[in-house]
């Protein structure tokens, strides 16, 4: 019902959001075309990881917070080991560090292709799911298949499984690999490649919605390659600091439609992380091999249109392949499969790049080795806001759509985020209240 | 487990997630090798992490992740056994509880009262619980996660109508078949592989790392005599011990009674 003065309702709502880690949904009111509620709703049960990791020893700490998440484990692993490692003093380098990043690659192959191909693709191609995708795109699907469990066996090989790796721990690992045993591994990236390459040319051709938002991209930045595990925290907007000022200059709140904290600048404004915000900052630092395959696909950075993440994905699997087949190269075992370690007294910060974005972590740890207080601030916690803000300025473009259609272009920008809800609520800490 | 009735022509597949980390679900999409061929057996009707259309029950197979944690997942869970013909617990957090009920050792309204500004807007139920502590269930399959061989097995299974093959007995037994040297006399370490159920592979051992017990308590697992020569053999502190036994699976008898033992000095 409409008329002048009462311009029509609609609303538009998605109880359970699918094709997402964990449980969300969506509820979107707009007035005339005017949006005028909003909410990415996150009601996965909260977790309370940060409060029963008190008084656990911290060697433990990365088992327990792998369990935030079973898609990206090694980014939990990752920032609690390089947290703690911080407060105690402990320094990981050389090829432990390189053997961290190839783990690493393996998680940002498995999670981007799961991602890209089963989860986001469907929306451009209009499929429900992969699977029934399958039936026309057998070769694209059985090709995703084929380079999620490549990344997998990365983690399988040096973690020990895919989903919570047993072989990480605080100072580096139980047990290093021996020079051979990662020829396999590389013979089966390489055998990969060509349809990385591929995929992303196909990517190309699909037709993105235009959305250009201006956003400020919050990722880590290291001076001399792509950064995954340690460098400085860096904003499209100049702003650089060290890891450790990271609850200076952003915050988190509750609000009622959330069991995840929304994450904010302190000076109230939404940020942008994941892979386009690491692309726009970090791209100078891309081999040139990347770079001209971007040019020939007319791909440029920056680019602030959350619908190509789904490219930026494409562009960092084949970083990630191209950096762990260099890794794997160059692999020469390491004389300890950790560094030693002194317990002491301290307090630590650790943010590395998990494949939604950066994920920071903190612990206070006694003389005794245990855990006194822990804080984790996921990426998809920080996305949330931003996630509203770009559904409002979407949503009124909409407005001619059948509500079906305009339902299903609003849940794909969700899923622009891939967002992980698990993670959003492993449970949280928080410092300003909103309501 | 029962061996259920007959399965509909191309059964129909549930899978439900609860609180959880979803890494056992995703153990399904990681069936890179089976994932189609699977899809062509069994009708996926409803699965939320992989498909956006959601058939309606009945289904024959439910597959279940997660613990029960809130109001809301307790009424869920009461309508998906409704709905399903065999009911399968999937990981630790739905067969024991998983991680998140090392929270049943607190005061719930503390955490939350402490933690958010406004602890009325979050609804939680006193004690994150197994599956099983709510309705019936025909199988469990243990692990956390769970192991994708014998997720393929308890499906094929079921679709052949028959027993799944999973062992019971300990880890040892595992990591000795695999010729992997004793992790407790080669290096000393503490490993809970006396105590723990089989199934992983003995993957920690592989790597020269003691079992932490992912795969919860073996049948009738002998925790004192192991708890006794932990401390006197291997310098493992009692809160050591307690913490050992509260962890993925902590919540599941015998690890939750031998952890509280330990907690008030009952167990030597
Ligand atoms: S049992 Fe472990 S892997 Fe499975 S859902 Fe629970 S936390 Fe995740
Ligand atoms: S050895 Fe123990 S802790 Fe390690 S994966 Fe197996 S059951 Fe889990």
């Amino acid at each position: 019902m409409s008329n002048a003065s009462n311009p029509e309702t609609r609303v538009i709502e998605v109880h359970n959001l699918a094709r997402v880690e964990g449980e969300g949904s969506l509820h979107l009111k707009i007035q005339g075309n005017r949006v005028t509620d909003i909410r990415f709703g996150i009601f996965e049960p909260p977790r309370f990881f940060e409060a029963f990791l008190r008084g656990r020893s911290f060697d433990e700490v990365p088992d327990i917070t792998a369990r935030i998440c079973g898609i990206c484990p090694v980014a939990y692993q990752m920032s609690s080991c390089t947290a703690i490692e911080a407060a105690m003093n402990i320094k990981v380098e050389g090829q432990l560090r390189l053997l961290r990043r190839l783990l690493y690659c393996g998680e940002w192959i498995e999670s981007h292709v799961l991602h890209m191909f089963f989860l986001h693709l469907p929306d451009f191609l209009g499929y429900e799911s992969a699977i029934s995708m399958a039936a026309d795109h057998k070769d694209l699907v059985v090709g995703a298949l084929r380079l999620k469990k490549a990344g997998n066996e990365i983690v399988r090989l040096l973690g020990g499984r895919e989903v919570h790796p047993i072989n990480v721990r605080v100072g580096g690992f139980h047990r290093v690999p021996e020079r051979g045993e990662l020829d396999a591994l590389g013979e089966e990236l390489s055998a990969c490649r060509n349809f990385a390459v591929d995929a992303i040319r196909f990517l190309a051709s699909l037709r993105y919605p235009e959305l250009e938002i201006d956003y400020d991209c919050v990722a880590l930045r290291h001076p001399k390659e792509v950064a995954m595990l340690d460098g400085a925290i860096a904003t499209s907007r100049g702003l650089e600091i060290p890891i450790s000022q990271f609850p200076d200059h952003f915050e988190e709140i509750q609000v009622p439609h959330s069991t995840a904290l929304h994450g904010r600048l302190r000076n109230g404004g939404t940020y942008l992380v994941g892979p386009l915000a690491r692309l726009n900052l970090n791209w100078d630092l891309y081999p040139p091999a990347i770079k001209k395959l971007a040019e020939e696909i007319k791909f440029t950075v920056p680019c602030h249109n959350q619908f190509k993440s789904l490219l930026a994905r494409g562009f960092e699997t084949l970083y990630a392949l191209d950096h762990a087949l260099e890794l794997i190269s160059a692999y020469a075992p390491p004389s300890e499969p950790a560094a030693e370690i002194k317990v002491r007294q301290g307090v630590g910060h650790g943010c590395t790049e998990a494949p939604r974005g950066i994920l920071y972590h903190r612990y206070e740890i006694g003389a005794d080795g245990l855990i006194r207080s822990a804080t984790i601030v996921p990426p998809t916690a920080q996305n949330q806001p931003q996630i509203e803000a770009d559904l409002a300025a979407y949503a009124p473009r909409l407005l001619s759509l059948p509500q079906e259609e305009m339902t299903l272009r609003c849940e794909q920008l969700i899923r622009n985020y891939d967002p992980c809800i698990s993670c959003a609520t492993h449970f949280l800490k928080l410092t300003v209240d909103r309501g | 487990m029962n061996i259920p009735g007959p399965l509909s022509q191309k059964p129909r597949l549930a899978v439900y997630k609860f609180s959880s980390c979803d890494g056992c679900q995703l153990q399904i999409l990681e069936l890179e090798d089976e994932l189609l061929e699977l899809a062509g057996e069994i009708e996926i009707a409803y699965f939320l992490e992989a498909r956006r259309q959601a058939l309606p029950g009945p289904y024959d197979i439910g597959l279940v992740e997660g613990s029960i944690s809130t109001p809301a997942e307790e009424r869920l869970i009461r309508q998906a056994r409704k709905d399903c013909k065999v009911l399968v617990s999937i990981g630790a957090c739905a067969t024991a509880g998983g991680i998140q009920a090392l929270r049943n050792w607190a005061d719930i309204d503390e955490y939350k009262k402490r933690i958010y500004p406004r602890p009325e807007w979050v609804a939680t139920l006193d004690v994150a619980s197994p599956i099983a502590g709510y309705v019936y269930i025909d199988f469990e399959l243990r692990g956390c996660p769970v192991n994708k061989r014998q997720l393929v097995e308890v499906l094929s299974a079921l679709l052949a109508q028959r027993r799944p093959h999973l062992p019971t007995y300990s880890l040892c037994i595992e990591c000795k078949r695999a010729g992997i040297p004793c992790v407790m006399v080669a290096r000393k370490t503490p490993c809970l592989g006396p105590i723990t159920q089989a199934g992983c592979g003995a993957i920690c051992p592989k790597f020269n790392r003691g079992c932490y017990g992912c795969f919860g308590p073996a049948e009738t697992p002998n925790i004192a005599a192991l708890g006794r020569f932990f401390q006197e053999e291997r310098n493992v502190s009692r809160p050591a011990m307690v913490r050992m036994l509260r962890s993925f699976n902590g919540y599941l008898e015998p690890f939750k009674t031998s952890s509280d033992d330990y907690e008030q000095c009952i167990q030597p």
